[in-house]
């Protein structure tokens, strides 16, 4: 029973960083077309917002000793900022752009980001030290779980639900979602392009910064590499739950967290580290089956 | 005067799909616009609403120039546009799709005001205000889309094939509400349909296209008399 827990919190906790991730990259996705492959390099760049610019080789935490209550909301707000940032400075000027063009700009973006963060910080991971107390295990009905994982999952639930609450009970709400089924009908509506399009690009980025602060607790490094890994998962997660999907995207998110940490216990002890490739291959299957997504909109996509 | 097109010119790349054209339009006209396939009507409305933009010519909406404007920008001008297809919100529910019509106005009451309205000129809509749009009949869609242009209290709606993939009883329907909305509030209709058949039957001011450019102007029932109009729609040439 107990190790049945331990392993649904596992399983919980890696999809809700993977959902979250899948979600920032379906909200922009929805609403341009364009499949941000910058979003790993803004969950580096958060991490990295919290220590002072050096090439040493002990972190020189600045922003992250602030006390939680203003970390979160400025980490957060780093993200935000730094997505519409990128959307005013780029992406605005490739609105019309084909999605491969944008998908390429968006992989160039991510270098930009990813070389800055070289130049100031080195390319050395350097060990930080947030929330560390966080790590220690609280009792839930026999199993022992990390305080940071029960903490993950609580947060993911309660920006998921703020998130369908604002997307569900708000006129803004509405429009973001209309805007992300056909974008050019709810412009036709009065929707305006650029407020929704810098509101999806803020959302994500706050994202990223939440993917960021649950990553530095968890593995106690800053690495500017940390964030592809998520960004990679994330991207498939929104391909399996259908491009487009907002639900489908969070969903897929964790079930690919599920799935890899169900096969992490039970495959046998020399397939292990091929893990990925098992992964890959579910990942495969559900496409060959739905190719075009688990929750594809039912709506048509054709475009003006 | 309402809307006024001049000498524009819409190209897809190489291929010119609208070729100096002209038109204009009174408050509280109907006007259809009718061709065959290809003859660049959607165009037409396109450009208008602002979603392509010609290379040459001029579009005035109640005097003010509108080229170059993004269409939610045309759309709060009063020019609300049924583009082809309807284009419901398949994912939302009836109500917010009725809803999003009037969020440039934000303005509560009036919203609760329109809203009514829309579910008294359509009663089935306001049974199943909570259930996704997808679900609806293509008959039904129509009335949705019709209705949520209503909801951005526009003084222009442009139709495009309001007829598509309806069966004649609901196309019926659907022409009954829209020369309704005409006479009872004054709404001005630019109309879209492959076939002269119902503009003769509405009656009112017709212009027919081909291959991008105006062939034939005048009201559609003294049109539709002689043989000018199969001959301009076909292309046959004067004997």
């Amino acid at each position: 029973m107990t190790a049945v827990l331990q392993i649904l919190f596992d399983a919980l906790s890696v999809g809700s960083i993977y959902a979250l991730g899948a979600l920032g990259i379906a909200l922009i996705f929805g609403v341009m077309r364009l499949v941000n492959f910058a979003h790993g390099d803004y969950i580096a760049f958060c991490v990295f917002a919290m220590l002072w610019p050096s090439l040493d080789v002990v972190a020189i935490v600045f922003i992250g000793n602030l006390p939680w209550f203003l970390l979160i909301p400025v980490i957060l707000g780093i993200g935000a900022g730094l997505s519409i940032i990128s959307e005013i400075l780029v992406f605005r000027r490739l609105r019309d752009a084909n999605p491969a063009t944008m998908m390429i700009t968006s992989f160039a973006l991510g270098f930009v980001i990813h070389n800055v963060l070289l130049m100031f910080y080195s390319s050395r991971p350097k060990a930080i030290n947030l929330w560390s107390n966080l790590s220690l295990p609280v009792e839930i009905m026999g199993a022992r779980i990390p305080l940071l994982q029960v903490i993950t999952i609580v947060m993911t639930i309660v920006i998921l639900l703020a998130l369908v609450t604002f997307l569900r009970r708000t006129q803004f709400g509405v429009e973001m979602r209309a805007a992300a089924e056909d974008f050019t009908m709810a412009r036709m509506l009065g929707v305006k392009a650029n407020r929704v399009i810098m509101a999806a690009f803020g959302v994500s980025g706050a994202l990223a910064g939440c993917i960021a602060l649950i990553l530095a607790t968890q593995t106690g490094v800053a690495d500017i590499n940390m964030g592809l890994p998520v960004m990679l998962v994330a991207f498939v997660a929104t391909v399996i739950g259908g491009l487009g999907s907002l639900h489908g995207a969070v969903i897929a998110g964790f079930l690919i967290g599920g799935v890899s940490v169900l096969l992490q216990v039970f495959l046998p002890l020399e397939a292990r580290p091929f893990r990925d490739a098992f992964v890959y291959s579910a990942v495969i299957a559900s496409l060959l089956w739905r190719p075009q997504g688990l929750f594809a909109p039912k709506s048509s996509k054709e475009r003006v | 005067m309402l809307l006024s097109v001049e000498n524009i010119t819409v190209r897809y790349g190489r291929l010119t799909a609208l070729r100096n054209f002209s038109l204009t339009m009174e408050q509280g006209e109907t006007l259809f616009v009718t061709g065959p396939n290809g003859a660049g009507k959607s165009t037409l409305l396109k450009s208008i609403a602002g979603v392509v933009a010609p290379v040459t010519g001029t579009i005035h909406f109640h005097e003010q120039d509108v080229g170059g404007q993004p269409p939610e920008g045309i759309a709060r001008l009063g020019l609300s546009m049924v583009p082809e297809g309807r284009h419901v919100f398949g994912s939302l529910t009836i109500e917010e799709n009725l809803i999003l019509g009037a969020g440039m106005r934000r303005d509560k009451a009036r919203m609760a005001e329109n809203l009514a309205s829309v579910y008294d000129l359509f009663p089935v809509l306001s049974e199943r205000k909570d259930s996704h749009a997808g679900v609806l009949s293509g008959g039904q869609q129509q009335m949705l889309v019709i209705g949520r242009a209503l909801m951005t209290e526009p003084q222009l709606i442009a139709i495009d094939e309001p007829s598509l993939g309806l069966a004649p009883k609901i196309i019926d329907q659907v022409y009954d509400t829209l020369t309704r909305l005409r006479d009872e509030r004054g709404l001005s209709l630019l109309i879209v349909e492959q076939s002269t058949t119902r503009a003769v039957m509405a009656g009112g001011r017709m212009v027919m296209l081909r291959s991008g450019e105006l062939v034939l102007e005048g009201d559609a029932r003294e049109l539709s008399k002689g043989d000018a109009l199969n001959a301009a729609y076909f292309g046959f040439e004067e004997h």
